[in-house]
């Protein structure tokens, strides 16, 4: 019987987290981002618990987890999402190219710009897909070709071919895979480095969920790519990295897990993950 | 608490099945070694016969298997669980049509006069019968410490296969009974691969338990 060379155990339960965390990154490559002890308040409730997670660059992390357990909060830390809701503060860095997000000199607007996000419900403008697609090059005053910025993400996101002969009919009549895909594209066409999706399947049919999924598979060539996903299949499906968030008792959000997919899902640490995705939690 | 109790029965229930199987896989092996020392031939008849209901067990069992992967998208231990029922009913059926091969060879000696009394067969049967019983408590306990231990036994097989090996060569180049010895060391063989497989299932134990693929009982030859 053949012996994986990567069978090598590693005892998680005796290492603290960040430890465990550093035991799984591929060394050779910074992170695109990191989460740095992380907590987060809605005014005196306490979503999130001193989480530490690196997002590594060109991967796809996915964040798994029961409801309630702070994943949307965690993954909307990641770009200053939460910011827009009042009484909303952290605690802890989130850190991007070595700088932290929510340092005061740091521009949001700009942050959002490089980690762009696409939400679990497709949200088109009610515009073209094409105004769509060239809306974030126009606000931000961009003066080349939309014509071509707009065939790029189109084709990044695998909907060219679908839409290029009605790029100027209204994208509401689009299907809800197709608006998904183009709302990839609005998110490409800004060229962020980091993309993050909120449940961006929960919406759509499994033929339209495979389709963005082989999406991800592309674009993680060249972006980083979080998700939070309901759906455990999905995670396994496509994450390279996945992340276990799990509720402590006060309610706040904790990362109790974080690993390779593949070990994640074939043989977990932690009983609490393997309770979790066996469907014995609760 | 579980929320899958559907699940959970029938992943005991394959599991309960696999130790059928084992026990039908057991009695194989005594049978075709009594078959042999005894020259019986009807029992030897009816070894060859049931490997035919051992082949059908190992199927049932394989579709129930690949009807859980299908529809109940087992993961972690689960998933472990059901991968090395898939593995260990292979094994078992395979340690069956090695003792299917010794009814055979037993119905085939069974005019011939004795070459040499036989002892250290029935012997290496006894051990391998005691490593394979073993080896699926050590399952249904999820033991992987005795899983490994266990493997330790399979030298004794190959020690004593060695020995008749030997012996059985010697028996040749002396009296010429090539024929009926080389049928003797075939059986042999069959009994010392049976606690090869045996080990087979120790290293799916230690993978089910532990998530680790580790080869136990590494060859020194």
């Amino acid at each position: 019987m053949v012996t994986s060379e990567t069978s090598v155990p590693i005892q998680y339960a005796a290492v603290p987290m960040k430890a465990r965390i550093d035991n799984e990154m591929d060394t050779k490559q910074e992170p695109a981002m990191e989460v740095r002890d992380l907590s987060a308040f809605y005014g005196n409730f306490r979503a999130l618990r001193s989480v530490t997670l690196p997002v590594p660059k060109q991967r796809i992390s996915a964040i798994i987890g029961p409801s309630g357990c702070g994943k949307s909060t965690l993954i909307r830390c990641l770009n200053r999402m939460n910011e827009l809701i009042p009484g909303f503060r952290v605690e802890g860095e989130v850190l991007f190219e070595g700088k932290n997000l929510y340092d005061k000199k740091v521009d949001a607007v700009e942050v959002r710009r490089r980690i762009g996000m696409v939400f679990q419900k497709p949200n088109p403008f009610p515009k073209s897909n094409y105004d769509n697609v060239a809306f974030g090059a126009r606000i931000n005053g961009y003066e080349g070709k939309l014509d071509e910025i707009v065939e790029r993400a189109l084709r990044q996101a695998a909907l060219w071919e679908e839409v290029k002969d009605k790029l100027h009919k209204s994208a509401l009549a689009l299907s809800g895979g197709q608006q998904q895909r183009l709302c990839i594209a609005r998110t490409l066409a800004i060229e962020p480095e980091v993309i993050l999706m909120d449940e961006p399947c929960s919406a759509l049919d499994p033929v339209a969920t495979l389709k963005i999924e082989d999406l991800m598979r592309e674009l993680a060539r060249e972006y980083s790519i979080v998700i939070v996903t309901h759906n455990m299949q999905q995670a396994a499906r496509v994450a390279d990295f996945t992340a276990v968030m799990m509720m402590g008792e006060d309610r706040a959000g904790e990362l109790i897990e974080y690993g390779p997919t593949n070990e994640i899902f074939t043989n977990p640490k932690e009983k609490r993950t393997e309770d979790y995705i066996t469907g014995r939690f609760g | 608490m579980t929320t899958r109790s559907a699940f959970d029965r029938q992943l005991t229930q394959i599991q309960e099945e696999m130790l059928l199987l084992g026990t039908m896989v057991d009695n194989a092996i005594e049978r075709s070694v009594r078959s042999l020392t005894e020259r019986d031939i009807e029992l030897a008849r009816q070894v060859i016969a049931d490997d035919l209901r051992i082949n059908k067990k190992r199927y049932d069992i394989e579709d129930k298997c690949l009807e859980l992967i299908a529809t109940q998208q087992p993961l972690a231990s689960d998933l472990r669980t059901i991968v090395s029922v898939l593995y260990i009913i292979v094994d078992l059926e395979r340690m069956a049509d090695h003792a299917e091969g010794t009814a055979k060879i037993a119905l085939m000696l069974a005019d011939e006069p004795p070459i040499v009394p036989l002892i250290d067969i029935p012997r290496m049967a006894e051990i391998a019968r005691q490593m394979l019983i073993a080896s699926l408590e050590t399952l249904k306990d999820r033991d992987a410490d005795r899983a490994r231990a266990l493997c330790d036994q399979d030298d004794e097989v190959d020690a004593l296969y060695d020995k008749v090996y030997g012996e059985l060569v010697k028996l040749m180049v002396d009296d010429a009974n090539i024929e009926r010895a080389t049928h003797l060391i075939w059986v042999a063989h069959n009994l010392e691969r049976i606690a090869d497989r045996v080990t087979n299932i120790c290293e799916r134990v230690v993978y089910l338990v532990e998530g680790k693929l580790e080869e136990l009982n590494v060859s020194t030859y």
